[in-house]
């Protein structure tokens, strides 16, 4: 059965089976639309790398058409489904984040790789640092954060609503929609098109498609949730919306521009100066606070308290931590531009509101910790919990250390040295990766009625490869960034500066090659995870699932399904 | 609407609500997490109050210590140049000759010129001045256009082939690709500037060459590297009998100097450094020289 069938499931028939009729229509229509504006990008921008793109539209809507063409004939699904949850773009999603995290992980090794040794370019444009690491950062936080997001909250929702989504072609429509965006995004940037905004360079088209995206999934959100039969909306959805309606938020101001022609790639953004730079802050300081915390606080919401057997530890801890967060966050963008031409004033609030962050921060990671409470056994047998515990406890460090750099007066030795690079990634690697692996081990037997994961000790394999990895990583950026930052300000007796700058690229290089090391062993771990993952699903479904406990408790609509058989 | 239940790990009532097995506890917030947000809000309520904080209309308010950044900054490089007061007016006014005498001066001159010659020359010319493919080594090789401090700071102000109106201009003409000289021609001259620095051996089969190179030599190349091949300082054109070269020794080197010519270029840094940083790299450099000439240095 094994690999060709699940991805035959994958591919087309099995899941495209599961459309209805009008839903596959209508997806072909949609399909059709992409591959005329793919086609016509190609047109309005030949003689532009705009063209580049259209092709790549064009060619993506014609891959998804064909997986469609081949089960489009298929009978219309069997009504009973809408006693079931709805599944199938889920698993796609965590086979997606799982491939673009590989391979993010990979071009992230070799961009830390490349400032140990620059040669490592190839003399090839394409290779140079400039548009690797772009590559590197969208990959993993869009592709693999991203995709895991869309994946689990479309699970976390369903169960915590007992609705089954709205309907089965919008899943897709975000799913699909928003990898189109990612191959946009890290396709450009190998041939140069970038706004220059970090995390945010896709160009104007790419960002207007993300916009139709991204409303589509918020309304999946509403639709959803207006149809829970559940009294109460649970704390892992507060934080999956705050994320799709803030990162919406986000995008849309900070990519406000204007591109040069409709046949162009290039684009002008609306502000300029201090403005663009306060802005470009606020978004970027809020990626991090809605995407890659918000976002990840409602896949711990869920899975941890899950996995542990354990109820949410305070209730009330999660509002004060909810509010808190989503409120001081907002304000906190500024501190990445300490002094610079932004005013003093705005400084003060930045840093402000970035200390007081950090009550609310550590709120939630206790929170999750205390919920551990009476399972602390499952966390020293279980990897796949220990996964969640310690992406808590990395929660925890790296909001501590966000607020501390906050401060101006540590921020006048931090700022633009590797201690913020490795601040990042203590938050990436410890937290974000962390609770999504634990998430994912946690979720693939669930989604595939597995009784189990291929292989608890690669679990424990991958879990002692990442700490090792994200510990060797931080650590190195630490005594390089401190190390850099003292260099940078050292005045010797007569006054004058001790060491230039190649002076400092000399003293951190060993910590560059330690950092390569840090992000080899990381990506190891995620290859093992990839593997793990794969063998699970491709080993043959045990005949009886139990997953009775799976199910809304009753259908929700009064359709004709009951005449299917009972 | 919904009745909890007592956790019997904590002891704690359960809110009563449940999504798909997973309850919440009632436990009220731990005192300390309202202690560090009441304090934490407090501290940023009085960080407000006494630093330039909130905005109105046109203006903001200022904050009751009165600190501004600009302000700082300002200070700040008022005080770092007091430090360097003394010694900067005697490197200003004192000659060459005299500073690289003076056992007090030449340690800062050291000292500074590290940091200024790191940030600005080093990409080019190497961390410590050793040269790289393309651009001379300062520490041992002649300088193309003399060595004396006044023509290094003069260099070092105009530049080579940059941006000062008076800057200094050198061009190596392209032999080869301007049609001036065959490619049969152009290796004789190869194989006769090599020999001239003792390159290539005089053997049997080059004999020939070399002759003709010397010919070939003496209706192209004197009137800028001087009949003798020891170049000439006013058009900047290196000396070929010794033992550096800018763009490599080798045979497909030096052949693609004389095929393609040559145009070096060096920003004009009076453009962006000050006087007195001039002044201070032309001493490092003389003294980098001294230091390499006292311990032998090798170069290529």
């Amino acid at each position: 059965m094994i690999q060709g069938t699940w991805i035959v499931q994958c591919g087309g028939v099995g899941m495209v089976a599961q459309l209805t009729a009008l839903e596959r229509t209508y997806a072909a229509i949609i399909l059709v639309c992409v591959i005329c504006v793919g086609v016509a990008m190609a047109v309005a921008g030949r003689g532009d790398l705009m063209a580049a793109h259209g092709w790549i539209v064009a060619l993506f809507g014609m891959v998804v058409m064909a997986l469609l063409l081949r089960g489009i004939d298929a009978p219309d699904p069997w009504e009973e489904r809408f006693r079931e949850y709805y599944d199938d773009p889920t698993k796609v999603g965590i086979i997606l984040s799982l491939i673009w995290g590989v391979i993010g992980m990979f071009v992230g090794v070799w961009v830390a790789a490349l400032l140990a040794w620059p040669d490592l370019t190839f003399d090839a444009a394409w290779a140079s640092f400039g548009r690797l690491r772009p590559v590197h950062t969208s990959g993993v936080i869009f592709g693999f954060g991203g995709n895991a997001l869309i994946a689990t909250s479309f699970h976390v929702l369903q169960r915590t609503t007992r609705a089954r989504l709205p309907d089965q072609l919008s899943p897709w429509f975000v799913l699909l929609g928003y990898n189109l965006f990612c191959v946009l995004a890290a396709t450009g940037y190998l041939m140069g098109l970038t706004q220059s905004k970090e995390y945010a360079e896709p160009e104007w088209y790419a960002d207007l498609w993300l916009v139709i995206v991204w409303v589509v999934y918020f309304l999946i959100y509403l639709r959803t949730l207006a149809r829970r039969r559940e009294p109460h909306i649970y704390v892992a959805n507060w934080y999956y919306m705050a994320f799709i309606l803030v990162v919406a938020i986000l995008h849309i101001v900070n990519n406000l521009a204007v591109p040069v022609s409709i046949g162009h790639a290039k684009s002008y953004s609306l502000f300029s100066g201090v403005q663009d730079a306060m802005t470009q802050w606020w978004y970027g300081h809020n990626a991090v606070a809605f995407f890659l915390t918000a976002g990840f606080l409602g896949m711990l919401y869920y899975y941890l308290p899950k996995r542990a057997g354990r109820p949410i530890y305070s209730y009330r801890m999660s509002i004060i931590s909810f509010w808190g967060i989503t409120f001081m966050y907002m304000w906190a963008g500024s501190h990445h531009l300490h002094y610079t031409a932004l005013p003093h004033w705005v400084q003060t609030l930045g840093m402000v509101f970035s200390l007081v962050l950090l009550v609310p921060s550590w709120a939630s990671a206790g929170n999750a910790l205390l919920t551990l409470n009476g399972a602390w056994h499952k966390v020293r047998d279980d990897a796949v919990l220990r996964f969640m515990m310690l992406a808590a406890i990395f929660y925890g460090i790296a909001t501590f250390e966000g607020s501390f750099m906050a401060i101006r007066a540590v921020n006048s030795l931090s700022h633009y040295t590797d201690w913020t690079v490795g601040h990042v990634h203590a938050g990436a690697l410890g937290w974000v990766a962390m609770i999504t692996f634990g998430s994912l081990y946690a979720l693939v037997p669930w989604m595939w009625k597995r009784p189990a994961l291929y292989s608890a000790r690669l679990v424990e394999v991958h879990f002692w490869l990442a700490l090792a990895g994200t510990v060797v990583y931080v650590f190195a950026m630490w005594n390089s960034g401190i190390t850099q930052g003292l260099m940078w300000r050292t005045y010797d007796q007569n006054g004058t500066l001790a060491y230039s700058f190649i002076d400092t690229l000399v003293a951190m290089h060993p910590y560059y090659i330690a950092r390569t090391v840090g992000g080899l062993l990381f990506l190891a771990g995620a290859v093992v995870a990839f593997y793990n993952i794969w063998m699970t699903i491709s080993r043959p479904a045990p005949v009886d699932e139990g997953a009775a406990a799976d199910l809304p408790v009753e259908p929700p609509a009064p359709r004709a399904w009951a005449q299917a058989g009972e | 609407m919904s009745v909890g239940e007592r956790d019997p790990v904590t002891g704690h009532m359960t809110t009563g609500h449940e999504w798909n097995g997973i309850k919440e506890l009632h436990t009220p917030v731990p005192k300390p997490v309202w202690f560090f947000l009441i304090a934490f809000t407090l501290f940023g309520v009085i960080w407000v109050l006494l630093m330039p904080s909130f905005p109105y209309g046109t203006g903001y308010f200022k904050g009751w210590l009165g600190v501004d950044q600009k302000q700082t900054v300002a200070e700040r490089l008022q005080e770092g140049s007091a430090d360097r007061a003394a010694w900067v007016a005697r490197i200003d006014s004192e000659d060459f000759a005299t500073i690289l005498k003076d056992g007090e001066l030449m340690p800062i001159v050291r000292e500074t010129g590290h940091t200024l010659f790191g940030d600005n020359c080093a990409a080019c010319h190497g961390i410590g001045g050793t040269g790289n493919s393309g651009y001379p080594n300062l520490g041992s090789a002649p300088m193309l256009w003399g060595d004396d401090p006044q023509t290094i700071a003069q260099t070092i102000a105009v530049g080579i082939n940059g941006a000062d109106p008076q800057t200094r201009v050198s061009q190596m003409l392209a032999f080869g690709r301007d049609q001036m000289l065959e490619r049969p021609a152009i290796l004789q001259l190869v194989t006769y500037v090599r020999s001239l620095s003792g390159l290539e051996e005089k053997t049997a089969e080059n004999a020939a060459a070399i002759d003709a190179g010397r010919e070939l030599f003496a209706q192209n190349c004197v009137s800028c590297h001087g009949e003798d091949a020891k170049g000439l300082k006013d058009v900047g054109a290196p000396d070929l009998t010794d033992r550096f070269w800018i763009y490599g020794s080798g045979r497909e080197a030096v052949y693609q100097s004389i095929y393609g010519g040559r145009q070096g270029h060096m920003p004009s840094w009076g453009l962006r450094l000050s006087p007195l940083d001039i002044k201070i790299l032309t001493l490092y450099i003389i003294d980098l020289r001294e230091q390499q000439r006292a311990t032998g240095g090798s170069g290529t």
